[in-house]
């Protein structure tokens, strides 16, 4: 049996070690395990495979997988990536170091922290961002109990029915362990309806309300008079947003939200399945102290230079422990790097210039497939960007399907019997043509 | 290392550009309406792809990861993260799929999840995981709320306490409180251990379970868990094990066969992914067959956990196979207990004998205070391991102790290197007996000196502003 190549030991280093510890073999470090809990046989393992076998392994994993172009959102957006950014990404002394807490020599991390957060409070208009959270459903959900933190007595959480549905599902988990109770405002007319949210927060028990800034059906939502409303009766307002659509879009800031939290992924993060993403939260700075998750802050070392370090360490489970915000510990610093990495590359021209290519896109798509025929509208004259709704005249299983024969994941299925459609500046006009075609000769 | 002073904001100017996209095809789609259009400014940064590229270049030669050098980081596992992963979880039929696809364009990826949880559950003794949470405290989380998840089911609603002993992780009495329960501290023996006489009086029918780490923080095997077990299943509550420290069992002890109900996984320690400066990491829970239907209702994360972190973690136990799993957890065990022995006449060990894959020092045994000169603190030791090129361990962490010094070498450091670290603590240990100002005033060479950290908290400066 070949040696494995991550394991440096010789026998000879073994002996060694184990004559300077004075026992006879490696089983004897275990004496202190009670003989019945050490396993014996073997494991149900495979046989250990060479780095080649690896790989070719793999690649019969990989060819058992589709491969379509994406015309679908929901959450996941298939933007494009820039060489520079998985490139710097592997730099391994950013890849392999543990959380900055040895802050001398991790300044690298920091810096790129204080970076993140500062472009996350650009894009939304807050004024503090934490160091990131796992992703934009947990931010949510951390988000819903910073909101009944905030408020104390209150414990009644309402969602927008036009958040995604994950998101929904993750908040409500949350929500079920921490005896905070949910409630939901509809959607009227493809838009959060502000009647409904005054009604529930008339009942005086609401601590927060979760809207979401463009929404299920891929509506930019008007949040005119939300915060005034939520704000009258004490509540957090929490605004859910696509931070690559924040170029564009009125910011929570600007809606005067206290909390704006969203999943990066839109920041050019590969689809990769579902994850690594990378959750922000972002709020007005007299939250700050309630916020979970780790920030870094500037200062100066010994010598007055200017330094980073992890701040405001007293919400942390690491000093607080039962006591702190959150339990978050590590989260996804990488993907943060990713991101700051992206918003740099792209620049405030680029990030529009996404937007205006895949608004255009899909307004394309979606003029084109009205002209088949085949589908009716269900929020017209409603605005969007990159994702609609439609609503198919007939058989939408079937449409799906037939479309993932022609090589596209697109007309994606939604619960209220619509189909979902999404475009982003890496589908091109050929695509969407031949997408067209096939619905048409369907 | 040398100290780079730039922030990405500070190298903007007007005009510039990092990005190429395509020539925009379409006709012109409708502007978003005027109400419910961005007016705040945009203030990214405009760079051009080389700034870019030499920036964070120059921000990662400020940093220290594994594959710059020994990271003794006592309960992180900081063990080399195989190269090969890297490559594997970045194909293109992996990275293209969308997370809303169905089973059926998804095979591949459904196969690594399945042999994931057959490979996981032979080495941990556990049914079944999920592999939802992106990280150990949110493991710890989601396995708790499978803990009430059970109690409920069975409505027994009293169960709102969990038992947590004091040498625990800070994330598992946070996860708990998160999870609705009630923190209930049991105490350690002089010897480290969980007091089981402490424990007894605890153990009534309010309690969901007792979250334990074995071996503990300290890195020492909880030799009465069978009691522990038998006591807590006696009571009807539920035993949770806490994976940061699965290392040292890998091939050797399995906690479903200790009679641990559920448990968590780092993926990002034991099984070799990268840590990524804090994350991604991945953190998946295992069950007993009583738990199975408990995890269902759950969703914790947005889709399917980090899958591209998973398929790191699956080729690394690819790479072990059966052969080669016991060496993880033998050698971890090896080289820690070579570590203690070879410097507990310079540093003071709390608790002599055999340790597992970590171990605690109490501090130096001559600090070298004399006259008006304070000794050297852990602290100072750390900071001063950083001017012989090694990251320093965990400090003052477990609790327990005042001046906890927590080493964990892993099993993919080679006797060279770490006779090199046992050197390193040696001089340093002489230097603080010689004159501790020395160590007061560590780290030397590095990018930067100490920060004023009071400042920071005190005037929080938390993003970018021009001046």
């Amino acid at each position: 049996m070949a040696r494995l190549p991550y394991l440096p030991h010789t026998d000879s280093d073994i002996r060694a070690m184990l004559d300077r510890i004075g026992v006879q073999k490696l089983e004897d470090l275990y004496s202190d395990v009670p003989s019945e809990f050490l396993k014996k046989g073997a494991y149900a393992l495979p046989d250990a495979l060479s780095e080649q076998e690896i790989r070719d392994y793999f690649a019969s994993l990989e060819a058992m997988n589709a491969r379509l172009k994406v015309f679908v959102g929901a959450g996941a957006y298939d933007h494009y990536t820039p060489a520079v950014i998985p490139y710097l990404c592997s730099r391994s002394e950013f890849l392999t170091a543990y959380t900055p807490y040895q802050c001398e020599i991790s300044q690298g991390t920091l810096r790129y922290i204080f970076e993140y957060q500062s472009m996350i409070c650009e894009l939304t208009g807050m004024d503090v961002s934490n160091a990131s959270m796992y992703d934009g459903p947990t931010a949510a959900a951390e988000a819903m109990k910073m909101a009944v933190a905030c408020t104390r007595k209150k414990n009644r959480v309402l969602l927008s029915k036009g958040l995604l549905p994950h998101v929904i599902q993750v908040v409500e988990t949350y929500a079920r362990f921490n005896g905070v109770e949910i409630a939901y405002v509809p959607v009227t007319d493809g838009q959060t309806c502000i009647n409904c949210l005054k009604a529930e927060l008339d009942k005086d028990d609401v601590a927060g309300v979760i809207v979401p800034s463009v929404n299920r059906y891929g509506i930019i939502e008007d949040h005119s008079g939300f915060a005034e409303a939520v704000h009258d009766r004490k509540g957090i307002l929490i605004e859910y947003c696509d931070p690559s659509a924040l170029a564009v879009v009125k910011t929570p800031g600007e809606w005067d939200a206290d909390i704006a939290v969203g999943d990066g992924q839109s920041l050019g993060l590969p689809l990769c399945y579902g994850g690594p993403y990378v959750g922000f939260m972002a709020v007005k700075k007299e939250h700050m102290r309630k916020m979970p998750g780790r920030i870094v802050g500037q200062t100066v070392d010994k010598e007055g230079r200017r330094a980073f370090v992890l701040t405001l360490q007293a919400r942390e489970q690491h000093i607080k422990r039962e006591k702190a915000t959150s339990n978050i510990c590590s989260n996804e610093s990488l993907m943060a790097l990713w991101v700051t990495i992206y918003l740099s590359l792209m620049g405030p021209e680029g990030l529009r210039e996404v937007n205006r290519l895949s608004s255009d896109g899909a307004h394309y798509l979606y003029g084109e497939l009205l002209k088949t025929g085949q589908f009716e509208e269900v929020f017209p004259g409603k605005p969007f960007l990159k994702e609609f709704v439609l609503k198919p005249k007939h058989f939408p299983g079937q449409m799906q399907k037939r479309l993932e024969e022609a090589g596209f994941f697109a007309a994606l299925d939604t619960e209220e019997g619509y189909v979902s459609f999404c475009v982003t500046e890496k589908r091109t006009k050929a695509e969407i043509d031949r997408l067209v075609q096939v619905i048409k000769e369907g | 290392m040398k100290y780079y002073d730039k922030l990405v904001f500070e190298l903007s100017k007007e005009g510039r550009t990092g990005y190429s996209l395509p020539s925009n095809p379409y006709p012109a789609g409708p502007e978003v309406p005027s109400a419910l259009r961005r007016e705040v400014p945009l203030r990214l940064p405009e760079v051009s792809e080389p700034d870019v590229v030499r920036h964070y270049t120059n921000l990662s030669q400020m940093n220290f990861g594994v594959d710059t050098g020994f990271y003794p980081l006592g309960s992180c596992t900081m063990k080399y993260n195989p190269k090969i992963n890297e490559e594997m979880a970045g194909l293109a039929g992996f990275a293209g799929l969308h997370p809303l696809m169905h089973a059926g364009l998804t095979k591949g990826a459904l196969k690594v999840y399945q042999e994931m949880n057959k490979a996981l559950a032979s080495i941990t003794g556990m049914y079944c995981f999920t592999f939802d949470p992106c990280a150990g405290a949110h493991g710890e989380l989601t396995g708790l709320m499978i803990m009430r998840q059970y109690h409920m089911k069975r409505g027994d609603l009293r169960r709102t306490k969990v038992i947590v002993p004091d040498s625990a992780h800070g994330t598992n009495p946070a996860s708990a409180a998160v999870c609705g329960l009630e923190v209930v501290e049991v105490k350690s023996l002089e010897n480290g251990r969980i007091d089981v006489e402490a424990l007894k009086p605890l153990l009534t029918e309010e309690v969901a379970g007792i979250m334990m780490t074995n071996p503990n923080t300290l890195g020492l095997f909880e030799t009465e868990i069978k009691t522990i077990a038998e006591l807590v299943h006696g009571i009807g509550g539920l035993l949770y094990y806490d994976g940061a420290n699965m290392n040292p069992l890998m091939g050797v002890v399995r906690p479903g066969d200790m009679g641990f109900d559920i448990m968590h996984l780092n993926l990002h320690k034991t099984f070799s992914t990268p840590h990524g400066g804090g994350g991604p990491g991945s953190g998946p829970v295992g069950v007993c067959q009583r738990l199975e239907d408990c995890i269902p209702d759950l969703k914790v994360s947005g889709f399917h956990g980090n899958f591209g972190v998973i398929l790191r973690a699956y080729a690394y136990i690819l790479s072990l196979g059966k052969q080669h799993l016991r060496k993880v957890g033998q050698y971890s065990v090896l080289s820690a207990n070579y570590i203690k022995e070879c410097l507990k006449d310079l540093y003071k060990l709390p608790i002599d004998g055999v340790c597992k894959h970590e171990f605690v020092f109490d501090g130096l045994i001559n600090d070298g205070a004399h006259d008006d000169v304070p000794g050297a603190t852990t602290l100072d030791v750390a900071k001063r391991l950083l001017d012989y090129g090694f990251h320093a361990p965990t400090i003052y962490f477990p609790l327990l102790f005042h001046q906890a010094l927590m080493i964990e070498p892993t099993e993919t450091e080679s006797k060279e290197t770490i006779d090199a670290f046992i050197d390193a603590m040696r001089k340093i240990a002489g230097e603080a007996a010689q004159d501790p100002e020395i160590l007061h005033a560590a780290p030397h060479n590095a990018p930067i000196t100490r920060p004023d950290e009071t400042a920071a908290a005190r005037n929080p400066i938390l993003k970018y502003q021009e001046n």
